[in-house]
């Protein structure tokens, strides 16, 4: 009962959150002082595409319908939330015509999203091994030279360490590709390689930082874990360092960082946006950079509302996963 | 005084002194510069590193040394804008927040919550692009106040909340302090080191979004930061050329910047954790 409550709760701020941030969105076209359609018209032309004063004005038209900018603040705004949220249409893409935003948007999401995760997973897993050895002998030689190489990685902003391994893998030492060509007919062997050749640099440089970051906490909480009477006691009934690690100390050591992980979604999205442009790769970051590039606002609303409400939806499943994994966690 | 050298850990001497060099590198190094190294052509083009010029220069005839103090100093200004505001912002409404309790406590909490689940760089790019594919540098400082507040402000409300149930709050509200005299003598000096410790961090933040939208181009052209010196190193083919010094020196100083700050940010959070424990 307790819990359906707090879930019920949660989702009113996620749906709020939602209306907050679209809200957000609204204004900031309106805020500035230029006129975003005049900004947008001066782009088109200026991407030498002669068109005369009648095509001009049809184009103004046009644009102010997309940006909703006709009738009041008010009718403004109640049409924008409902396109958004009760049909998710963006209209058509202004530069690639006709093709619809969303189109473009879900080819460009596995991408990101297999980015993103793989690469977490991975960090996850090696962080997790190198912070708990090294916080359970942190005395160890060995562990303060992982902590300090932690530290160093950590800090590193994800676009630096993207142009980090791209001048020294790619310019330097010519092992990975530049930018990312994918080769190889669906479902094959090739395809499947050319994926991973490919993604190998920009995965890199987001495994890194994050792994940095798992190693750092793990080991503070493991060094705190040691001390704690339930881990003296296992040590007492003679079990093995191995088993001690793996289900006492594991599981406490890691489900604090949960939590955190909820509030870095964000931080690791951005960094992700800024990398896939730095190497090409096809995702959502390429997706809006185009966008600004070509001046097609759809196709920018579009992706930058998504990525916001993807970003508020993952942080929301982890804070309603947590108090499923974390016995510890009653609500009462 | 005394009492922080002896007990400071080793990585915040560290990071002290990584920051406080390129902190004198920006500040002071500008105004000794021969030329305005933003002009072009003011020194001889594609030059590599050497006495006359200690990092090369540009092939736009620009000197990379000195334009790397125009740009720290730059950056740097900006973080500690966008880093001192949003600490004061964030403590003064948390402090407001897990004080006063009750609607004014739920309003605030939820923007704390709404505005971090946001995140900062789409909104820059949209905000870029609209209006005219490039940010001043004081929009861009605007909003990441807006967006990095609720960090401090979180962290400052769920100390207020327990403080308000200690034993010398309850004593100093019944001797007839003042509720201000009590937010100020009592409860910040729990919040000062933390605080602290979160201003080093925004100051990170800040420069590095900021270089962030400036790598892909869209921060100011008319100033010099760190993202954009590395933005105008690719975008005139520095790699291509082989020009490692000219991308290099600006790669190089927000990582080892940024190390520094985070030393310095992570040892006064050690610090201040410890003397709490302490109490």
């Amino acid at each position: 009962m307790n819990l359906l409550r707090y879930i019920a709760g949660r989702l009113v701020v996620y749906a709020l959150v939602i209306v907050f941030a679209l809200t957000v969105l609204f204004f900031v076209p309106r805020l500035g002082p230029t006129d975003p359609v005049e900004a947008m018209l001066a782009k088109v032309s200026s991407q030498g595409a002669y068109m005369d004063a009648a095509q001009v004005d049809m184009l103004r038209q046009s644009l102010a319908d997309t940006f909703g900018l006709n009738g009041t603040l008010l009718e403004q705004y109640w049409a924008f939330i409902k396109r958004i949220v009760f049909t998710a249409d963006f209209g058509p893409s202004l530069s690639m015509y006709p093709m619809p935003v969303m189109e473009l948007i879900r080819n460009a999401l596995p991408w990101t999203f297999g980015l993103l995760l793989t690469s977490t997973l991975i960090a996850w897993v090696l962080g997790n091994f190198v912070g708990l050895l090294s916080g359970w002998r942190p005395t160890r030689k060995s562990s303060r030279i992982m902590e300090g190489i932690a530290i160093c990685l950590y800090p590193i902003p994800y676009y630096i360490l993207a142009l980090i391994l791209s001048i020294l893998f790619s310019y330097v030492w010519k092992i990975f590709p530049l930018t990312t060509t994918i080769r190889g007919a669906p479902w094959s062997w090739d395809l499947v390689t050319s994926i991973v050749w490919n993604s190998f640099l920009p995965a890199m440089s987001i495994v890194i930082v994050v792994f940095g970051w798992w190693v750092i906490s793990v080991k503070a909480q493991t060094t705190a874990l040691r001390e704690e009477e339930f881990v003296r006691y296992a040590k007492l009934k003679g079990l093995s360092d191995g088993r001690i690690l793996s289900r006492y100390v594991l599981p406490n050591a890691i489900l604090p960082q949960i939590t955190f992980l909820a509030l870095q979604i964000g931080l690791m999205f951005n960094g992700s946006l800024i990398t896939e442009i730095l190497f090409d790769y096809p995702g959502v970051g390429l997706l809006i950079y185009s966008a600004v590039l070509q001046g097609d606002f759809n196709l920018l609303m579009g992706t930058i509302s998504l990525s916001i409400i993807a970003v508020a939806t993952a942080t929301m499943v982890i804070d309603l996963i947590y108090p499923l994994i974390d016995p510890r966690i009653r609500h009462r | 005084m005394r009492s922080f050298f002896i007990h400071a850990p080793f990585r915040l001497y560290l990071g002290i002194f990584l920051v406080a060099v390129f902190v004198l590198l920006g500040a002071i190094l500008p105004w000794f510069a021969p030329s305005d190294p933003l002009v072009w052509y003011t020194a001889p083009r594609n030059q590599n590193p050497s006495a006359a010029h200690w990092l090369g220069t540009t092939s736009l005839g620009q000197d990379v040394f000195w334009l790397l103090t125009y740009a720290l100093r730059n950056s740097l200004m900006l973080g500690l804008v966008v880093g001192g505001l949003s600490t004061i912002i964030g403590v003064f409404l948390g402090l407001a927040a897990g004080y006063a309790g009750g609607w004014l406590d739920r309003v605030l909490s939820f923007f704390m919550d709404a505005l971090l689940c946001i995140p900062t760089l789409p909104i820059l790019i949209l905000m870029a692009a609209l209006f005219g594919g490039q940010l001043a540098l004081p929009i861009i400082g605007i909003i990441l106040v807006v967006f990095n507040w609720p960090y401090p402000a979180r962290q400052v409300r769920a100390v207020a909340l327990t403080m308000r149930e200690r034993e010398f709050i309850n004593v100093a509200w019944f001797s007839g302090e003042s509720s201000v005299r009590i937010l100020v003598r009592q409860i910040f000096p729990y919040i000062a080191g933390w605080s602290a410790a979160n201003f080093i961090n925004t100051v990170l933040v800040g420069i590095s979004t900021e270089s962030a939208v400036a790598v892909i181009g869209l921060s100011s052209a008319q100033q010099a930061t760190l993202g954009t010196m590395i933005y105008w190193a690719i975008n005139y083919q520095a790699l291509l050329a082989g020009k490692y010094v000219w991308v290099g020196s600006p790669v190089l100083s927000i990582v080892l910047l940024f190390i520094g700050l985070f030393l310095v940010s992570s040892g006064l959070a050690m610090k201040s954790s410890a003397r709490r424990m302490s109490v």
